[in-house]
């Protein structure tokens, strides 16, 4: 009872704000070394193998999977077919539907004169729903922390055992990314810069560029991207471009809400230079996912920076 | 029914892919098969959105004639495309956190299965309590 949630609640409702305190027992754990704890396990198993834990007939291991197996085949079909129901009654496939949306009419039609952006798909996610692609660059900027939380490992440890399969220092895989990566670059920032011309924008154009940063690292190593990416500029720039698309949106929205003048000209629709916020909120995006993708590889590889 | 799923095909597929990633999920019992499962239901979902805005014959939603927009129905709809950035980037995100979740499942308990896992856990309270 001293343990229970309730009596927490209790000792809560008295003043007392730490509930937890006194309540949890932690026991201290062993701190055994590696390689211990690999033949403990092994040893788990062994044992486990020749005297199985006593469970109840009805629910034996081999019950549970039979019934598990049986309940997901049923799951499965009942899923599949709701959605083939479904689907039967959804209009054909690209036939022109008899309504047009207003929401798809709005965009398509009045997307060029109010965000300047020629590609209305751009104009979407960096200007009529911003404030969600805003939310995207952070659901991408908490992933990486959550990874880099997961897999980082102190350097007092050992470093992940994958020599055997590192290509670095590959011949071949070296003169190919000689040729290779300065146009996997030029093309993800063409991408990334074209984003309101052509089909791209940060996200695709960060991938590119993200891709290539990948490439460098794989065929060098670390310790040639290490040079130029260290851990501190990496935060730096993810922030700066996180808290420059905040702000400038924040600004946006504000002046748009109480119907005033932002004071940025959206130019001459079709010019590189032109669609308002749409560029430099791009290349925000772009910087993030660049970072991401980049972080993400090495904390899978390396466990570092 | 059928003649219908069969006259809209394409969606039809876009749901079968849904249901392979689905089974691949709930079937295996290896972490990384179930990850592989969850990014096939993924791309199911991505070509059921993207295809619900295809119009056949339509122009890509870039406007190339900029004195002349022209009606609604010459592009394809933009809006599922939108939506689809947006899938396609929490994917990425979901897959990264669960992979590196199922490496430090693999640096504790020395292995990928899940009823490997449930019995070495179980096994490893007893001993402690």
């Amino acid at each position: 009872m001293k343990n229970s949630a309730f009596a927490g609640f209790l000792r809560w409702l008295d003043g007392d704000p730490e509930i937890l305190l006194g309540a949890e027992e932690m026991t201290e754990q062993p701190d055994v070394p590696r390689d211990s704890q690999k033949q403990r396990i092994h040893h788990l198993e062994h044992v486990l193998k020749d005297h199985p834990l006593p469970v109840p007939r009805a629910f034996s291991r081999r019950n549970v999977r039979i019934f598990y197996a049986v309940v997901s085949v049923v799951c499965c079909l009942v899923i599949i077919s709701c959605l083939l129901l479904a689907v039967s009654d959804l209009p054909r496939f690209g036939v022109e539907h008899a309504e047009v949306e207003e929401v798809t009419e709005k965009y398509v039609l009045d997307g060029l004169e109010e965000t300047g952006a020629v590609n209305i798909v751009s104009g979407i996610i960096l200007d009529y729903r911003a404030f969600d692609t805003l939310g995207e660059s952070f659901v991408l900027f908490c992933a990486l922390n959550c990874v880099l939380i997961l897999l980082r490992t102190d350097s007092r440890e050992e470093e992940h055992d994958i020599s055997y399969y590192s290509l670095s220092g590959d011949d071949v895989l070296r003169k190919s990314i000689m040729f290779t990566l300065p146009l996997v670059l030029v093309f993800g920032v063409y991408v990334l810069l074209n984003g309101h011309l052509s089909p791209g924008g940060g996200f695709s154009g960060g991938a590119v560029m993200g891709g290539g940063l990948i490439l460098l690292s794989t065929g060098y190593g670390g310790e040639v991207t290490g040079r130029f990416i260290t851990e501190r500029r990496f935060k730096t720039v993810c922030f700066i471009a996180l808290s420059f698309y905040c702000l400038s949106k924040s600004y946006v929205f504000f002046t748009g809400a109480n119907g005033l003048e932002t004071g940025i000209s959206l130019g001459t629709p079709g010019a590189i230079l032109s669609s308002g916020l749409i560029l430099p909120l791009n290349i925000a995006v772009g910087m993030v996912v660049t970072c991401t993708m980049y972080g993400i590889y090495r904390m899978f590889k390396k466990g570092s920076f | 029914m059928l003649d219908k799923l069969l006259m809209n095909y394409e969606l039809a597929f876009a749901v079968i892919l849904f249901g392979v990633g689905l089974c691949t999920l709930l079937f295996h019992r290896n972490m990384i098969k179930k990850i592989i499962g969850l990014n096939i239901m993924d791309t199911g979902l991505y070509l059921l959105l993207a295809s619900m805005g295809y119009v056949e014959g339509a122009k890509a939603p870039i406007i190339e004639d900029l004195t002349n927009i022209g009606e609604v129905a010459d592009y394809i709809n933009p809006v599922p495309s939108a939506l689809v950035l947006t899938g396609i980037v929490v994917s990425v995100s979901v897959t990264a956190i669960s992979l590196s979740l199922a490496v430090r499942l693999f640096k504790k308990y020395h292995s990928l299965d899940l009823d490997e896992i449930y019995a070495i856990a179980r096994r490893q309270e007893k001993e402690v309590f």
